[in-house]
């Protein structure tokens, strides 16, 4: 199998040929040629202009009415007593979803001794119905009775879509629901729109972030991904009225073979940087180790977590859970301080999602400044503590 | 104990990119490298190797040339390989991928832990582990930072979760992905390497595997990309450059304006 070229449409323009990473197009004279070197990638598609390429279709799966699937679910993430944040991220980007369909968007809530506040907290945030499962077994995640619960809800239910955050928690055990249910799954959507067919777009970047690709689950439902944290709005929507619907499921969906032995929360607050809303990081350009605290002293100030690059980190300045990147965590906040880092790509990877960045770099060539909505071109050792005093004197005029 | 790793050879991300002007992807210079946490799987399954009796065989998917990560492998100290390469797995999304190897895992027989990657650093999905254990129906563990063999039949692991640490015990078989804590990977050695070098790899193919065709590959697979395209450039940037007083003045004064939260 083989990308299709449309004789009738391809006008021999030759542009596709230099998209494709496979080298697998060749220009012939007066036609072009797909190579048994395709790897049916989808590169060339979007570029043909004349809409002359296009991939053969994907698999169906058994047979079955897609129609009769309804509603717009979104997983409500419980942890030890409180929802996740991006559980109210997609119940605003579900409920648009959903009007656009004209169907119900629901919250789906698993755990044990389960608070009403935070059933009432959900359809504030636009949830029609609330399924709620409460149980002892789904006190502490474990995949495998997460999954089975929620794959026992799909098959009841039939929802037409399932939302989930990209979190540790979604990233581990939506693939499993996936695979039960036999669907296809996009992982770490930064966008979302729907068709008029009721097709999800689900828009993810690829490649480390350099490639966005939008992807569709054409002939099975319920159409599932999970969605980055803070890239969606949360809104609330204040007189929204819904209900709550208290799911008894079989004691077998509640099965695990894992056993959790301790759970041992974070200590370190600054650490919690896929959370934060304002993050400093600081790289080699500090030079060493006890020039960090001038990293630290910004951060307590503007109340933000610390960061590190890699290359603080293998230097031993910072212990490896500050890491963002590639390796390390990937963060979205809404300010990004990277100070005296170059901006490598296995960095910038792990924080171009930040709304704003701003790069203290002495050199002007660094590739951070690529990415930075402000680029400050100054030595850090003489800004940052300029900076500090700025707005200290800011605060004590105005308090 | 039998440890099956599941490696892929991915672009070297960094040099990936959409040509601004053309809007055509460059492939100029894009080398292919074994994705970085498939590196600290095999060499979480060598840490295992190191302390007790263990065989250990690595996996990719891929094309031919895919054969050139598993022998980087073989030269690390991984005993065997195992190349499943078919025209039919060409457009394989993760639910396809991973049907595959669980094929080949299911061959294998006598497989008592697999280990992934945490994910690929080009898809980017860190779906093909979970989904994998899903069809191979054994318990698993995501963002593994620690493994200890507690006896040959279960293991204790801690995982890194955005929350904190847990310690879970799974029984074996099982599958676990793993994070860059495991271990820096060991470099390859003289004498792995002259094995590694003449090593006969085995390629399965969707026969050897018992799959049907419409199993695998794109017909295997649900989704599929409809559109690819450079992310939009940020046009908001802007240079403070000057006396450290005014860069500091129009700093302050940006961030005030954007409205960040902190200051
Ligand atoms: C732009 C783009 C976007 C895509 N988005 C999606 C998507 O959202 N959903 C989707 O289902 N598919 C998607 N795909 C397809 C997906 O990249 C492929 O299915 C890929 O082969 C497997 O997924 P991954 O690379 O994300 O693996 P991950 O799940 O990230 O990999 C985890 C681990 O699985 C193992 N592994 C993965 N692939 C192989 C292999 N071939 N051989 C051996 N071990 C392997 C490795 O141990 C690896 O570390 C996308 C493809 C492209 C080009
Ligand atoms: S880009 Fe389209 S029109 Fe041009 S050669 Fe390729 S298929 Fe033909
Ligand atoms: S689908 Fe991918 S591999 Fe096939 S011709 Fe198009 S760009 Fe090349």
């Amino acid at each position: 199998m083989k990308a299709i070229v449309d004789r009738q449409k391809c006008t021999v323009c030759g542009v596709c040929t230099d998209v494709c990473p496979f080298g697998a197009i060749s220009l012939k004279e007066t036609f072009i040629e797909i190579s048994d070197e395709c790897t049916l990638c989808g590169m060339c598609v979007d570029t043909c202009e004349f809409g002359a390429l296009s991939l053969p279709e994907v698999g169906t799966g058994p047979a079955e009415d897609l129609a009769s699937y309804k509603g717009v679910w979104v997983f409500a993430e419980w942890r030890e007593g409180t929802i996740h944040q991006v559980s109210y991220e997609l119940l605003s980007a579900g409920r648009k979803l959903a009007d656009k369909r004209g169907v119900k968007l629901s919250a789906v809530l698993l755990g044990h001794r389960l608070d009403q506040s935070i059933q009432e907290e959900l359809v504030s945030y636009g949830a029609d119905v609330v399924y709620v499962v409460d149980h002892p077994e789904l006190a502490h995640f474990r995949d495998e009775a997460y999954s089975k619960a929620v794959v026992e809800l799909i098959r009841q239910k039939k929802p037409e879509i399932l939302l989930a955050g990209a979190t540790s928690m979604g990233r581990s055990f939506i693939p499993r629901v996936a695979a039960l249910v036999k669907t296809g799954l996009t992982a770490d959507c930064t966008e979302l729109d729907i068709s008029e067919e009721g097709l999800m777009l689900q828009t993810r970047p690829a490649f480390g972030g350099n490639i966005m690709a939008t992807i569709v689950c054409p002939n099975r439902r319920p159409q599932m991904a999970t969605v980055r944290p803070k890239v969606m709005r949360p809104e609330k929507m204040k007189d929204h009225q819904g209900r709550v619907e208290r799911m008894a499921l079989p004691e077998e969906c509640f099965k695990s073979r894992v056993e959790v032995l301790q759970v041992i929360p974070e200590q370190d607050q600054t650490a919690k940087l896929t959370e934060a809303d304002i993050i400093v990081s600081g790289g080699r350009g500090l030079r060493k180790s006890e020039n960090f605290s001038i990293i630290e002293e910004l951060a307590q100030l503007i109340k933000g977590a610390v960061g590190a690059s890699r290359g603080a980190v293998e230097e031993g300045w910072i212990a490896p859970s500050h890491q963002v990147g590639q390796t390390g965590r990937t963060v979205a906040p809404t300010l990004y301080m990277a100070v005296g880092i170059a901006g490598a790509i296995q960095h910038v990877v792990g924080m171009q999602g930040s709304k704003v960045i701003v790069a203290v770099n002495k050199d002007p060539q660094a590739p951070i400044f690529d990415v930075a909505t402000y680029g400050v071109v100054a030595d850090l050792f003489e800004f940052m503590p300029a900076f500090i005093r700025k707005i200290k004197q800011e605060r004590g005029e105005s308090s | 104990m039998h440890i099956a790793v599941c490696i892929k050879q991915v672009p070297d991300t960094k040099n990936v990119r959409i040509d601004p002007d053309t809007h055509t992807l460059v492939r100029q210079g894009v080398e292919s490298i074994i994705n970085p946490f498939d590196l600290f799987a095999v060499e979480a399954a060598l840490k295992i190797k190191d302390e007790t009796q263990a065989t250990i065989t690595v996996l990719t998917m891929g094309p031919p040339q895919a054969d050139e990560a598993l022998r980087d492998a073989l030269s690390r100290g991984v005993d065997d390989a195992v190349l499943l390469s078919d025209r039919a797995f060409a457009g394989s999304d993760t639910w396809a991928t991973s049907t595959t190897l669980a094929a080949a895992v299911r061959k294998m027989g006598d497989v008592d832990v697999v280990l992934c990657g945490k994910q690929a650093v080009d898809g980017d999905t860190a779906q093909v582990g979970p989904e994998m254990a899903t069809f191979l129906d054994m318990p698993y563990a995501t963002f593994v930072k620690k493994i200890e063999v507690l006896d040959g039949s279960a293991l204790k692991i801690s995982r890194q979760t955005d929350e904190g640490v847990e310690i879970w015990k799974l029984p074996t078989p099982c599958l676990l992905t793993v994070i860059k804590e495991v271990g820096e990977p060991r470099l390859p050695s003289l004498r792995h390497k002259m094995r590694a070098k003449k090593a006969t790899i085995p390629v399965w193919g969707v026969a050897d595997l018992g799959l049907a065709p419409e199993n695998v590959g794109l017909s295997g697979s649900f989704t599929q990309v409809v559109r690819v395209f450079s992310p939009p450039r940020r046009t908001d940037r802007v240079l403070i450059q000057g006396p450290i007083e005014e860069q500091v003045e129009q700093l302050f004064r940006h961030l005030k304006e954007s409205k960040v939260p902190g200051l």
